[in-house]
């Protein structure tokens, strides 16, 4: 007589808690992009000002970073599912890399204005009026949490990427690295609106 | 070993992703040139459907809401709806001040 050694997984439970947290994180960035709207709406010119000193260059060229990151995460899905896990892994060390190369950009982009004295808290940034403070602190702010998720994205998928390599995710077991997908898609999804509403409604 | 109740998923060819990358990016472009001439208040409708449309390709395909079972894309509706109602509800309080 054979045994079977039965697994209890619930993937379908495993994905409804990945989305209940996702939600939160919504409604998080949700609430912020309310205050966003409420100050432009009180200081329109200051803010529009203020927007056209991003720079629209860089800020495109990491939107299409992300986009080619989630692309990769989301392709290394289908190679753990055809049980590729080299292809798999180049595929998250991609997705590590071009996050990493969005967080560069961001470093240099931030550089630029606390050189120029643009930064919350700047006496400097003060003189220039309320409109432009609130700009500047929700920029800061709001890019700030952005990129605080990238950094939290990043060590997720690294995590994943040695769990693929134990074998603890392969083409039987890969709810992990969805929900690792999942949330590197969230960060995306937070940029495609954070990048209009700071780079180019101007 | 044997896992139960995980039914076999739609495994997504990565072609679909290759196309759905294309468009994203063709869209972010479109979105960059559009809002650089300036079309006055237009200007941020035009932004926002264009990054509504992104959202959408990147819950579908991306995140599978389109493959998934039925309840997670219900959920997703409801707290979009959720967000929009708060969103309302505090701009017709300020643009009625």
């Amino acid at each position: 007589m054979s045994t079977i050694l039965v697994t209890h997984r619930d993937d379908l439970a495993s994905k409804t808690g990945m989305w209940l947290f996702l939600f939160t994180e919504m409604l998080l960035f949700g609430g912020l992009f309310i205050v966003y709207s409420v100050y432009r709406y009180r200081n329109p010119v200051a803010f529009h000002l203020a927007a056209r000193e991003l720079s629209v260059f860089i800020g495109t060229i990491n939107t299409i970073i992300l986009l080619i990151s989630s692309t990769t995460i989301a392709m290394s899905i289908t190679a753990i599912q055809k049980n590729n896990k080299k292809l798999a892994l180049l595929l998250l060390g991609i997705t590590v890399i071009l996050g990493l190369a969005f967080l560069v950009n961001k470093y240099f982009e931030w550089g630029e204005h606390i050189k120029e004295h643009i930064y919350p808290g700047s006496s400097i940034l003060a003189l220039r009026g309320h409109g432009d403070v609130l700009f500047y602190g929700l920029y800061f702010f709001m890019t700030g949490l952005h990129a605080l998720h990238i950094i939290i994205g990043l060590v997720f998928i690294l995590v994943i990427a040695t769990s693929i390599l134990r074998d603890k995710i392969n083409s039987e077991n890969y709810v992990l690295l969805e929900n690792s997908g999942l949330y590197w898609h969230l960060v995306d999804l937070i940029w495609i609106f954070l990048f209009p509403l700071f780079y180019l409604i101007t | 070993m044997k896992s139960i109740e995980n039914e076999k998923n739609h495994i997504i060819p990565y072609k679909t992703f290759l196309y759905v990358l294309a468009v994203l990016i063709a869209l972010t472009l479109t979105s960059v040139t559009l809002t650089q001439i300036s079309l006055g208040a237009l200007t941020v409708t035009i932004a926002l459907i264009i990054a509504a449309i992104k959202s959408s390709f990147v819950l579908r395909i991306f995140m599978h809401l389109k493959f998934e079972n039925k309840m997670f894309s219900r959920a997703v509706i409801g707290v979009i709806m959720l967000l929009c109602a708060v969103i309302t509800v505090t701009l017709l309080d300020y643009l009625n001040r």
